[in-house]
């Protein structure tokens, strides 16, 4: 299955953690979905486990991280670790925000596929997400709640 | 680009001309929008001599990982001639948890100093004594529990509350619109900062028990314009809301303080500052009849943007800081924070922050900018740009009130959106190239040596949460419970808490225990409207 099938790309956006710095992660939903990518937006202040939950309930293609509070070594552990024990680890895991190069091989390690540090493009990301086929999902939909940006 | 043909226009999309002449200021009348500096409405300055009197407080923001290091920076920066201190908290504290909470998991120490207890608050001042420095807290939800540390700190240091120096943040309204580290929702949240007023008036006199920021609101991607405008709009909320409560407007009124951020844009910076001084005396004469020129002269510190640096060449943030910086002194600030180089992708380190406290030391004493007040007061398009900013900010003004108010406003996320909208079309400026930022997206390099940054070892965490258990264990449970209980019931029945929350801080109650209660009585603020 690719995004050009029925149902379009769908990723979540949240900030994992207490940070609040949300600016880049609005500018990165608008322009995800004025390229045709579907968002499922969390917002601010939500811990790993519940952004593995909403992350299953929603049947996303994938997850793209916020983060700003130099606490990206913990959470994406256990944001990667919920994942997998929801058997959910074929989610496109990514991130943006302010992480130092020399953590970038142990965020690869735990399954993080890209960060997109301080200046990347709206168009960058928004190619970087479309370059993913997608999971081989069912079509079931999902009706938790959502905040639509 | 052709820029012959290129409509000119600064960062909050005003559109600039190619010269400015008297006829752009043709209302122009200097008694009544400018005067002499310490006069109203004080455009020119709030002293009569400025910086001649006495030079702006270099206060360099700082916190990382446990009281003991941040300790050590603290003395390091006073030794290297800085004149202030100020504290940034970790997000955990921020947040009003302690360390060993499950949501404090991964963020204790990294983005600012982890303080849950009194005796943290004692360890981030030994050997300071806390007659000597004026110390600023950025903190907001939680300000009264942190204030309240601060105070027993210099009860046991043996200073008299008479003799604090410094700022409290204390802005809850620019965390609902822009920096989103909250507790409770507005209403109780504005009647902690009421009980902190009505205390630092009494007891603390020398303090300033709000700093009504627009630093958070500009990081956040407002225009320049959107943050004079919500900022100054928040200020007048805080005062109606003290005098409300039963304060007098010129008891607290000389004693607010503004903090403002330092962009990019040189000129506009400095007609913002400017026109933010004078708004503010004529909204505060108009609004509450205010008279004593003390109460309507605007104090304010001033960073410059962290979010105008750049990841690419980080050296080049030192050339943009020094601009920012210059911008806040021409525009009268009473004290600046200077950002380092490597902020955008750590906490500085020691050599970076040395750096960026020279910058300031410079143009103190090498650029002879501080020789004179207000040196571009008269300037055709400076005061050109100063009326306009003050007019669109007015602009914002009406609508507010229109809506009921700022908190009104932002319960239907109008200033959030306002913002939002702001930062997308910077972004998409620069994406097109069509706002150039140098390193970024014009005269890159493809490949750059990295800088050294300041790492945070992941041992912080644990030994914080080892010694907090360890100090909760040693604590005089009847003691700790008893004022839990009264402070609970205080909340419950709208009392003051200042002396309630002092004696739990006495009693060695933690932020996050404190906190709780405030969770607990008050409820917590749940974000709506993400647009």
């Amino acid at each position: 299955m690719t995004s050009a099938d029925s149902h379009p790309l769908r990723v979540l956006l949240a900030k994992v953690g207490l940070d609040g710095h949300d600016r880049g992660l609005k500018i990165v939903a608008r322009g995800l979905r004025d390229a045709g990518i579907e968002v499922v937006y969390l917002g601010i202040h939500n811990t790993a486990e519940e952004i593995v939950q909403s992350a299953v309930q929603e049947d996303v293609d994938a997850i793209g991280i916020s983060i700003h509070s130099a606490a990206h070594l913990s959470l994406f552990q256990d944001l990667a670790n919920g994942l997998k024990r929801n058997k959910a680890n074929d989610i496109l895991l990514f991130g943006g925000g302010i992480v130092p190069a020399e953590d970038l091989p142990a965020l690869k390690k735990f399954g993080v596929k890209k960060i997109f540090g301080p200046g990347a493009a709206i168009d960058e990301i928004v190619a970087f997400v479309k370059a993913f086929p997608g999971r081989g999902r069912s079509s079931k939909n999902t009706a938790a709640k959502r905040h639509e940006l | 680009m052709d820029r012959a043909k290129k409509v000119f226009k600064n960062l909050s999309g005003i559109e600039i001309r190619e010269l400015y002449t008297p006829r752009d200021l043709n209302e122009f009348d200097y008694e009544r929008d400018l005067n002499r500096p310490g006069e109203f409405p004080f455009t020119r300055g709030v002293y009569p001599t400025m910086y001649r009197g006495k030079l702006w407080t270099m206060r360099q923001f700082a916190g990382f990982a446990s009281a003991k290091e941040t300790n050590r920076r603290y003395r390091y920066l006073l030794d290297q001639g800085t004149t202030g201190l100020s504290i940034a908290f970790d997000m955990p504290t921020l947040m009003g948890y302690d360390s060993d909470q499950p949501r404090a998991r991964g963020e204790v120490g990294r983005c600012g100093v982890a303080i849950d207890s009194v005796a943290d608050m004692e360890t981030l001042f030994r050997d300071i004594p806390l007659d000597q420095v004026s110390v600023s807290m950025t903190i907001n939800g939680p300000a009264i529990v942190l204030f309240a540390m601060y105070l027993v700190v210099a009860e046991r240091q043996g200073v008299s509350f008479t003799k604090l120096r410094g700022t409290l943040q204390n802005d809850i309204l620019k965390e609902y619109i822009a920096q989103k580290e909250w507790i409770s929702p507005p209403a109780p949240s504005l009647k902690l900062i009421n009980d902190i007023v009505r205390f630092a008036l009494t007891s603390t006199p020398l303090y300033h028990p709000i700093s009504i920021s627009g630093y958070h609101i500009r990081e956040a991607g407002s225009s320049a314009v959107q943050e004079l405008a919500f900022t100054l709009y928040d200020g007048l909320t805080y005062v109606k809301s003290a005098i409300e409560s039963g304060l007098r407007v010129d008891d607290f009124a000389p004693r607010l303080s503004f903090f403002f951020n330092a962009h990019n844009d040189f000129f506009e910076e400095i007609a913002k500052y400017r026109a933010a001084r004078r708004l503010w005396a004529r909204e505060m004469k108009n609004r509450f009849a205010v008279k004593d020129p003390a109460s309507l002269a605007l104090r304010f510190h001033a960073q410059t943007a962290g979010c105008a640096l750049t990841a690419q060449q980080p050296y080049n943030n030192v050339v943009r800081v020094a601009l920012q910086a210059l911008a806040a002194i021409l525009g009268g600030a009473q004290s600046l924070h200077t950002n380092s180089l490597d902020e955008t992708l750590a906490l500085p380190t020691e050599e970076a922050v040395k750096l960026a406290l020279r910058t300031q030391q410079i143009i103190a004493h090498e650029s002879g900018v501080a020789h004179t007040v207000d040196p571009l007061g008269g300037a055709y398009y400076v005061e050109w740009l100063t009326n306009r900013l003050e007019s669109e900010a007015l602009g914002y003004f009406t609508k507010l009130d229109a809506m009921g108010g700022m908190v009104r406003a932002i319960e239907i996320g109008y200033p959030q959106s306002e913002i939002q909208r702001e930062a997308l079309t910077y972004q998409r400026e620069i994406d097109s190239g069509e706002r150039i930022i140098v390193g970024v997206n014009a005269f890159t390099e493809p490949h750059e040596a990295p800088v050294k940054t300041l790492r945070i070892s992941q041992g912080v965490e644990r030994r914080q949460i080892q010694e907090l258990r360890d100090r909760k264990k040693q604590r005089s449970q009847r003691r700790l419970r008893s004022a839990l209980n009264q402070l609970e019931r205080s909340a419950e029945e709208h009392g003051d808490l200042m002396m309630p929350v002092m004696n739990a801080v006495r009693s060695e109650a933690t932020v996050g225990e404190i906190c709780d209660l405030f969770r607990k009585v008050y409820g917590e603020y749940r974000e709506t409207g993400t647009v």
